[in-house]
């Protein structure tokens, strides 16, 4: 019997499950102990343990049958943006208390036809609008890293928070995300895990709760790269019901993983060496850049001119279809209805039950959309970001047609910090957390965070690879040469 | 471009949201914020660009204009705050 269970990695697990070594029901029973004695994470927010039991058993038969696919028995959890059936999913918000799907997202049935196993469901930014978990109708998650000896909770980054926490903390193999703006990669670079973006269209949106559509990719967050590359495979593919989602073949992106990746051209851009970058960063972009190098890869210089204007851009088109996309939360069809008092009408049902369920950076994000969409002002705002979103694809598209194979940058411009720290900072200084990921977010392009260094508090921090539009399997195998060059095996030491 | 008092509560009123009158001045505090930080986008050369509208150069699919998944109303209803003889309640909307 092999011990700590929920420590294995997807592709471990995968093969001594094949071999008889263990069963999903083992698995299983390992992770629901361990989210048990989590709760000071706070990461889990709805258990389904009568869910998994049920799922690990029908996966072992399967198994025992021969043939089963690597996801098969494999136990995951699950963000809560994703609507699972039967199942609370609130996007973390109070306004959509109590709602319960009465169907499947596509991702999460990829995922279960593939043989998966729902632990449950985590925690996260509040309709995923944050960057450091603090806006969970749920509460803070907090990162299961520390700063040496210091007991200071730290943030685990956003908004897919949850997920990261519980995959770093082995309550999970792994777990979905989603990302709009960096809520994959840059919670993955501050708990020492993997995530990808992938290319937009390559996972299906349906079913999961929208925030910027044109924006919104869904992705895994792993142990390992390998495992981003079992389960990325798993969750993507075309599905008619979004009319977004590609019609292209998903390759074997797990057999891409050669590690070789000589006469690779990585593009390393000027614009994302900032101004009071941390010279930590800076040593862990040098230090990868090397890394690529030895490996075979040729390192270019390259300028990606646009980069400046990103987040601005981001920061009107996001709040401008999150406006449009919550319009939707009006106390008719489901979730939260505010109490009314006598006489009061329509009107006054919706404003009062928007008031009471949204909270504060969500409310703030609708106006702010609101406002840039309204008369007199969508083209000097709506319009103008487009267009510059159009010059930031470009910028891109442009290097790619020279010859880059990837671009390598920072994940993030820190490592995580702690919770309440930025409370009294404008919202515009928590922003800048997704400075080096929201350009991939805005281009439509796959990006991926892997975790390189560890700081000198002991924090872990990530690199990300940009690669080109429907190529994740090659992106995969040049994250998976950097995660075999920078041997990063670090584990937070269990305090929960 | 500043957002005064009466700005902020008109783009409340548009959200529909209710924002108490003595949190209008930081909520129109936090929107300037935020649109200087939007104003930066001013100092780009957009002449002759595209807005964009699709990030990856693709057709829409289209299909049959046919019910797919009909004849569900109990689903459709079972998380409605007030549901009442196969309809959404609400309160009255025509004086």
């Amino acid at each position: 019997m092999m011990t700590d269970l929920n420590r294995l990695t997807i592709s471990d697990a995968r093969d001594a499950l094949r071999k008889g070594d263990v069963t999903s029901v083992e698995l299983t029973e390992a992770c629901l102990s361990a989210v048990e004695g989590a709760g000071a994470l706070n990461a889990f927010v709805h258990d389904t343990p009568d869910l998994a039991r049920a799922q690990a058993q029908a996966a072992d038969a399967r198994i025992a049958q021969g043939d089963a696919p690597a996801m098969c028995g494999i136990p995951l959890g699950i963000k809560d943006l994703f609507c699972t059936r039967g199942v609370p999913s609130q996007a973390a918000s109070r306004i959509l208390d109590g709602f319960k799907p009465e169907y499947e997202s596509t991702v999460t049935q990829n995922l279960f036809d593939a043989g998966a196993v729902m632990l449950g469901k985590l925690n996260m930014d509040e309709f995923a609008m944050g960057s450091s978990n603090e806006t969970s109708c749920y509460g803070n998650v907090v990162n299961p890293w520390r700063r040496g000896n210091d007991e200071a909770a730290l943030t685990p980054g956003g908004s897919s928070g949850g997920s990261a926490s519980a995959v770093a903390a082995d309550l999970c193999l792994a777990a979905t995300g989603t990302d709009t703006g960096g809520s994959i990669r840059q919670p993955a670079a501050f708990t020492g895990i993997t995530g990808i973006k992938p290319t937009y269209g390559r996972c299906s949106r349906w079913g999961i709760v929208a925030f910027a559509s044109s924006l919104d990719q869904a992705g895994p967050m792993t142990k390992t790269v390998r495992d981003s590359a079992i389960m990325l495979g798993a969750m993507c593919g075309h599905d008619p019901k979004d009319s977004t989602s590609a019609d292209i073949p998903v390759p074997d992106f797990e057999a891409m993983l050669t590690g070789d990746i000589k006469g690779k051209v990585i593009g390393i851009p000027k614009e994302y060496r900032m101004d009071g970058m941390p010279d930590e960063i800076e040593k862990l972009w040098a230090d990868g850049t090397a890394m690529l190098r030895d490996a075979g890869a040729e390192i270019r210089d390259i300028s990606l001119p646009h980069t400046k204007y990103a987040l601005p851009a981001y920061y009107v088109i996001a709040p401008a279809e999150a406006s449009s996309n919550l319009a939707r939360y009006d106390g008719v069809r489901y979730g939260h209805r505010a109490k009314l008092a006598q006489g009061d009408g329509i009107t006054e049902m919706y404003e009062k039950t928007r008031a009471e369920g949204l909270g504060h950076e969500v409310q703030r994000r609708v106006m702010v959309g609101t406002y840039v969409l309204s008369a007199g002002f969508y083209d000097a705002y709506y319009n103008r970001a487009r267009k510059v979103r159009t010059l930031i694809k470009r910028d891109f598209e442009e290097v790619f047609a020279a010859g880059i194979d990837a671009i390598l940058t920072p994940a993030t411009p820190s490592a995580a910090f702690g919770l309440g720290e930025m409370t009294d900072a404008d919202p515009v200084q928590m922003y800048l957390n997704d400075v080096f990921t929201v350009t991939v977010n805005l281009a439509g392009l796959p990006g991926i965070a892997v975790p390189a260094g560890i700081d000198r508090q002991g924090l872990p921090l990530g690199l990300q690879l940009i690669g080109r539009p429907w190529d994740e399997g090659d992106l995969l195998n040049t994250a998976y040469a950097l995660e075999q060059a920078a041997g990063f095996v670090a584990k937070p030491a269990k305090w929960w | 471009m500043s957002i005064d008092l009466e700005t902020a509560a008109k783009v409340a009123k548009l959200a529909r949201i209710r924002v108490d009158e003595d949190a209008l001045p930081a909520l129109a505090e936090e929107f300037n914020t935020i649109l200087g930080f939007i104003e930066q986008l001013g100092e780009v050369d957009v002449d002759g660009v595209e807005p964009m509208t699709s990030v990856t150069p693709q057709r829409l699919k289209r299909r049959e204009d046919v019910v797919t998944e009909g004849d569900q109303q109990d689903k459709i209803l079972s998380n409605a705050p007030d549901a009442r003889e196969g309809f959404f309640a609400v309160p009255k909307v025509v004086e």
